[in-house]
């Protein structure tokens, strides 16, 4: 809502007046309104028991958890497992900081007139990712190698989706430029990229990447696998989100590239400086919308035995010391996955609304 | 296209740099010393063979059993990284040198052992697959399990297993296929199936996620043989000796008696036997391509069979297994280990 909308009289906001018109405005309404305020009061009470009011948080160990409520003692006691997987304990001060820069450069985006919030962003996009690379691996600068096969839980999740996302971006952009360039070679090569691609599901990407790259790799050189993944997730995702990017090159009209060419911009300050920011403004949901299962699809590195949130959690639900945990797991695995895909979602809201110069009907 | 040439050959650098390239040397003896430690596969989560616990640190049979090998080249039992796979993935790892052991409940098989090029060396744990039944269907005998209802999770030996023992005895059954032992489990727990059916070292483990564990039994029945053991690259013999006498060693040393806690008194036993095992006497080590103490290493560090099998899987944790068939020979069991000669 922008400040200037009209509000209507104060006597038409009672709560009554609102009841009236939004609940029970007619038998139909009054009807839903009342069976969905059934099953909301029946449902909501257990639900609420089950996870606050019956539920443990503390304790020592499986035999604290007698209630009927939910075992958060579970989660609690797993919680540094979820966070860091085999992350050397010493040595979570790293990712406790790559955490803090990753909040301080994307949090301050939410909050109007956050001083210098456009620098964090930029910050966030290039010198978060270069900290990273220099203080979760370690091994250079005096600080202790930790192998990728250490990594896991929600900092892994994390790594994946920030690294597929922010690599994705500029391959896909580059990709739709080069599918509706003139250049028939640079062309076929984008289609056939593109295609071939678009049409393989991320699972079978995962495993080639796998189980098959490191038998056609010559004796002596691995990658490793999360390297793999994440080539592969990359790959995958350009694929998408070149397509996404070329459904708004192609809204804008052609008259755009004309006037470009008679202001006398070559081809790269015409797509930089003219078409690019106005397409990709225009497709700013599109690509949230790939960010977003992106995350999502972090999770099937599973398949290829990384540990990522949801398979540090199905990796302890199964201890036998515990008994039927596994919703309370699951539960949690939702609960951050929904927290991250909502600011995402939160964000492009905000990233629109900010760029918004009219155009829209 | 020069910037996406640019593109591509940053994404190989980043690649080429995160990637640690292990150059092999001549042996995996002398790779694995070069590296440091040992490259250890194991299952992504298996109660009592390998599996995370709350400090993130790997517990587990099939752990322990990396351990004692890293003890013997090392004389540090906490040289091992360890990697996991999936069923799927393990011996592609293996076989492409990203690990330098596989030790992940992998059931040795004559097509396995022939044509996959790797080397089992050894059995850990002698496994089978049985059968989990609701007291309620008053069922004391695979036998009498013809027209059952059977809980199981796809994909698995068990499936083909399950199918051979029905036929055989000319029996009749419906499966139920779950996608996970926890699903299977629920779904036993629910009353979809009469029986579940796994290998019997996970069964007690299944068993005590119900409601009330004492409403299901384990039947005495085993319709599977399910020998479990450590693998390794064929071509390699050295290697190969290495971690069967690992095992070997361990198995002696419980034969003998050659405990963690009294190893360091064990060292001044007038008994060659055990003199040869912990390396006061004979060269040993030295003729595998190691100290000449590596047993004494092992025990200390990781104890002898019997230790690590009640550590992981023994009557007194979660999964409460018998020795059974995993005693030895001279407990009833068909543990038989070479001598150290």
């Amino acid at each position: 809502m922008t400040e200037s909308t009209i509000k209507p009289p104060k006597k038409n906001l009672g709560p009554v007046k609102w009841m009236r018109t939004h609940l029970f405005s007619s038998w139909y309404n009054t009807l839903l309104t009342l069976v969905v305020g059934y099953l909301l009061v029946t449902s909501v009470g257990p639900l609420v028991s089950w996870v606050f009011l019956d539920a443990t948080f503390q304790g020592s160990g499986p035999g604290d958890c007698v209630g009927e409520g939910a075992c958060w003692l579970f989660v609690n006691q797993r919680l540094n497992f979820f966070i860091y997987g085999f992350y050397p304990d010493e040595l979570q001060w790293r990712v406790d900081i790559m955490f803090a820069l990753l909040a301080l450069a994307f949090v301050p985006q939410f909050i109007e007139g956050f001083p210098g919030r456009k620098w964090l962003g930029i910050f966030g996009m290039t010198g978060l990712p270069i900290i990273g690379y220099v203080l979760i691996p370690g091994g250079i600068l005096g600080l202790e190698e930790v192998e990728s096969s250490k990594w896991g839980g929600l900092m892994l999740t994390l790594i994946l989706a920030y690294i597929g996302i922010l690599a994705s971006l500029p391959i896909g952009i580059l990709l739709a430029i080069g599918r509706r360039s003139d250049m028939p070679i640079i062309r076929g090569l984008c289609v056939v990229f593109i295609e071939v691609w678009r049409a393989v599901p991320l699972i079978t990407v995962l495993f080639m990447a796998s189980v098959m790259l490191p038998l056609f790799l010559p004796e002596g050189i691995s990658f490793e696998k999360l390297v793999r993944a994440l080539i592969g997730i990359t790959l995958w995702q350009s694929a998408y989100m070149a397509e996404v990017i070329r459904g708004g090159l192609q809204a804008i009209p052609r008259g755009q590239y004309e006037a470009a060419g008679a202001l006398g911009l070559g081809y790269w300050r015409k797509m930089g400086l003219v078409i690019l920011p106005q397409a990709l403004k225009l497709v700013i949901p599109g690509i949230v919308n790939t960010f977003i299962s992106l995350f999502k699809d972090t999770t099937l590195v599973l398949i290829i035995g990384l540990f990522d949130i949801l398979g540090a959690v199905q990796s302890t639900i199964a201890d036998p010391a515990w008994q039927n945990v596994a919703i309370e797991g699951y539960v949690f695995v939702a609960f951050c996955f929904w927290v991250f895909c909502f600011g995402i979602s939160r964000y492009s809201q905000n990233l629109e609304r900010k760029l918004d110069t009219g155009h829209k009907t | 296209m020069k910037r996406m040439i640019s593109a591509a050959i940053g994404i190989a650098f980043v690649a080429g740099a995160l990637s640690t390239t292990s150059v092999h040397a001549a042996t995996t003896l002398e790779s694995v010393k070069a590296k440091g430690h040992l490259q250890c596969g194991v299952t992504s989560g298996l109660p009592g063979f390998s599996q995370p616990d709350e400090k993130g640190s790997w517990t587990g049979i099939d752990v322990d059993t990396c351990r004692a090998v890293a003890a013997a080249v090392f004389g540090d039992a906490k040289a091992v990284e360890f990697t996991p796979l999936t069923a799927k993935e393990r011996f592609t790892a293996l076989q492409s040198g990203e690990i330098d052991v596989l030790s992940r409940n992998t059931t040795w098989t004559l097509t396995r052992d022939v044509s996959l090029g790797l080397n089992f060396a050894g059995v850990n744990y002698y496994d089978g697959q049985g059968f989990l039944v609701n007291n309620d269907i008053g069922v004391d005998d695979a036998e009498q399990l013809d027209g059952a209802t059977v809980c199981i999770q796809s994909g698995t030996t068990s499936e083909l297993n399950l199918a051979d023992y029905f036929r055989a005895k000319g029996m009749e059954f419906k499966p139920i296929v779950f996608d996970t032992s926890e699903q299977t489990v629920q779904g036993f727990a629910a009353g979809r199936c009469d029986v579940l059916t796994s290998d019997r070292s996970q069964l007690a483990a299944l068993r005590s996620k119900l409601a009330d564990p004492s409403s299901a039994k384990i039947l005495p029945n085993t319709i599977s043989k399910e020998p479990l053991g450590p693998v390794v690259r064929q071509g390699d013999d050295q290697w190969f000796n290495i971690v069967k006498w690992v095992l070997f060693a361990q198995i002696n040393a419980e034969e003998l008696g050659i405990t963690m806690d009294n190893a360091g008194e064990m060292l001044k036993s007038d008994n060659p036997n055990v003199q040869r095992l912990l390396g006061t006497d004979g060269d040993m080590g030295a003729k595998l391509g190691l100290p000449d103490d590596f047993g004494l290493a092992i025990v200390k560090q990781v104890g002898n069979y019997g230790e690590m099998y009640d550590r992981n899987v023994g009557p007194d944790t979660a999964l409460g297994l018998e020795r059974g068939i995993n005693a030895l020979w001279t407990n009833g069991g068909i543990l038989y280990a070479p001598p150290v000669r």
